[in-house]
């Protein structure tokens, strides 16, 4: 395992009565892309500018290589940022916007020449040096932040919802462009956005916040497949997040029905929450399913039909390259595998807070 | 262009005919003519007298130099109030802002009064066994109610520029490893220089202009031009005279006005011009 590179500790945060961060511990590793992932409020771009220096937490303490820098202001640190919108200087040429750091910390010419044709080979954008930052598009735009901040050879990119004024096909390309980029530079990305399907796409590990609190931290597949509770259930892609009782190990009822599933250790008949995504809820016969349902609405996505089902009051939302027209009688079948189930939080508080045990 | 919105900018013409174009066409008159209405250079190379090039002079001079202590004052007053309004009403703005709505004159007067020989200024420094000051009629007290009634438009222009840069630009700039100081004068300062233009404009045009203010607290024994000008029209009632010499004034302020602009818009230039040769 690569050392710890930033390590945050009982990190708070509030702004006048609001509590943004409260007591949050994260570590990050060197060389890892670590993705901030959660709704607006949840804390995560206030994390990101303490590491960079913007915001002082209240409480707590910032280490960078075991080394305190809690007070230490952002020109002293060892990383850089990729703003929201940009923020080009718009008096200075592209070429200027790049060499500025280098300049600060007096490079010499030679050398800030060869960086900048470098840099901006890197994001595919030579011969801009002379243009000036606004005859360039939002993408454009947004590669020279990345070009500017990586010349500084910083240790740690950090990345502030930076393709959130892209459309998305440039988005989705950028996506593309970051994972490259990363994998050229060898640097860890600390890249925060409320963007779940970029998280997934691009990250080795996804921290999923809500009001202040880390929900869950996994690889995208362990946070797409294994969510912890129904926030992340329901926060990460669409899902049936239903009530069940666990009657026993590998066995749950939902809605008057017994599923197989592959859980275990929840005990005899405890309630909890179940989870199971649209696409692995296979609809069949009605006497071969599990339960069953009428289909109440079809939906046209492009790649597959979403459709809903209604059975004993509850409404399925199911995804499936098969139409089945509104009105069909329906069986739900679901494989053991696709069912995931979660504890059920006691409390509001305990919703909040992170489950990892 | 429709018919319509053409209707609407009827008002605006005519007020600029009837209250800019024709005034501006009689000064121009009145300076190129005699009293027999014939034309003549006579008027307007007036101010190659001794007098009139010396209160010239010194109207440059005073404001030149009030205009450079606007700007160093107003600077970082802009940017502190830019930062403190962020977020807040824009209260402390106001307050700084506040003695515009006072009438000049009165600010003036009030000025007179504190620098006078027995004034509010001198009482205090005799209770405190001080020498007394004597800057009434006297230069830097001209110099002081022009700072002291121009700030404000140089504070104003400046502060909208500062408070309309991106906070995420002077962050990125600290990112880069930009100490404060660079930070203000590789960013900051390039970014206001628009708002710093035209504050300099709006101080040295009426700097350059006044005759109150030299009036009231130079007694009478300073002369600007604005004074000069003045005198001729009241005094003497030489309304070619006086044009004349306001032709010369006003062409020392286009001057000057061609300079800034020449000037601000070579800051953005420099790049186009780059561009072509790459």
């Amino acid at each position: 395992m690569p050392e710890k590179l930033i390590d945050l500790k009982n990190i708070t945060k509030r702004y006048d009565e609001n509590v943004v961060l409260d007591d949050f511990s994260l570590y990050i590793r060197e060389n890892e892309f670590v993705t901030l992932l959660g709704p607006s409020g949840c804390g995560k771009t206030t994390t990101l500018r303490i590491i960079g220096g913007f915001e002082k937490p209240d409480s707590g303490t910032v280490l960078f290589q075991n080394k305190d820098i809690t007070d230490l202001p952002p020109n002293k640190r060892e990383l850089n940022t990729v703003f929201q919108k940009y923020a080009l200087f718009p008096h200075m040429t592209i070429a200027d916007n790049i060499a500025f750091g280098l300049r600060i910390h007096k490079k010499s010419d030679a050398y800030i020449r060869d960086k900048i044709s470098y840099a901006l080979k890197l994001v595919n954008l030579e011969g801009y040096e002379n243009r000036m930052p606004e005859s360039l598009s939002g993408g454009q735009q947004q590669r020279i932040a990345i070009a500017r901040a990586i010349v500084n050879e910083p240790k740690v990119l950090l990345l502030d919802e930076p393709l959130g004024a892209l459309d998305l096909k440039l988005r989705q390309d950028m996506q593309y462009e970051l994972i490259r980029l990363k994998n050229e530079l060898g640097i860890t990305f600390v890249y925060v956005t409320h963007d779940q399907e970029e998280a997934l796409t691009m990250s080795d590990t996804i921290v999923v916040m809500n009001q202040g609190y880390i929900q869950q931290i996994g690889t995208p597949t362990d946070i797409y497949n294994e969510p912890q509770n129904a926030f992340v259930a329901d926060f990460i892609g669409d899902s049936n997040i239903v009530s069940g009782i666990m009657i026993r190990d590998k066995l749950v009822e939902i809605l008057g029905a017994r599923f197989d599933c592959v859980d275990t250790g929840f005990g005899e008949n405890r309630p909890v929450d179940v989870v199971i995504r649209p696409e692995d809820i296979d609809l069949v016969d009605p006497k071969d399913g599990t339960i069953e349902g009428v289909v109440t609405d079809v939906i046209f996505k492009g790649v597959h039909y979403e459709m809903c089902v209604m059975s004993n009051g509850f409404e399925w939302i199911v995804h499936s390259t098969d139409c089945f027209p509104v009105d069909t009688h329906v069986g739900i079948h679901v494989d053991p595998f696709d069912i995931q189930i979660m504890h059920k939080p006691e409390s509001e508080d305990e919703k909040a807070v992170a489950v990892d045990e | 262009m429709n018919k319509k919105s053409r209707l609407l900018t009827g008002p605006y013409l005519i007020w600029s005919i009837g209250f800019i174009i024709i005034p501006l066409f009689i000064v121009l008159f009145e300076a190129f003519t005699g009293d027999n209405g014939l034309f003549t250079l006579k008027y307007v190379t007036d101010i190659t007298w001794f007098v009139n090039l010396k209160s010239l002079g010194l109207s440059l001079v005073f404001s030149f130099i009030s205009t450079a202590l606007c700007l160093l004052l107003a600077y970082p007053l802009a940017m502190i109030l830019a930062e403190f309004g962020k977020g807040r009403s824009s209260i402390t703005v106001l307050v700084f802002i506040l003695p515009m709505w006072m009438n000049s004159l009165l600010r003036t007067i009030a000025w007179q009064n504190i620098l006078e020989r027995n004034g509010v200024i001198n009482g205090m420094l005799t209770a405190l066994h001080l020498p007394a000051l004597y800057i009434i009629n006297k230069p830097p007290a001209i110099v002081l109610g022009m700072v002291y009634d121009f700030l404000p438009f140089m504070v104003l222009p400046i502060y909208n520029a500062v408070s309309r840069i991106d906070r995420d630009v002077i962050n990125a700039a600290r990112d880069l490893g930009a100490n404060g100081v660079q930070t203000l004068f590789r960013v900051i300062w390039p970014m206001s220089l628009p708002g710093v233009i035209s504050g300099i404009t709006m101080v040295f045009v009426p700097s350059l202009t006044t005759f109150v203010i030299s009036d009231i607290l130079g007694g009478g024994k300073i002369l600007l031009i604005g004074n000069i000008i003045e005198q001729m029209f009241t005094q003497d009632s030489d309304w070619h005279a006086g044009s004349g010499l306001s032709v010369v004034l006003m062409i020392f302020i286009v001057i000057s006005m061609i300079i800034e602009e020449k000037y601000d818009s070579d800051q953005t230039t420099v790049t186009k011009r780059e561009r072509r040769t790459n």
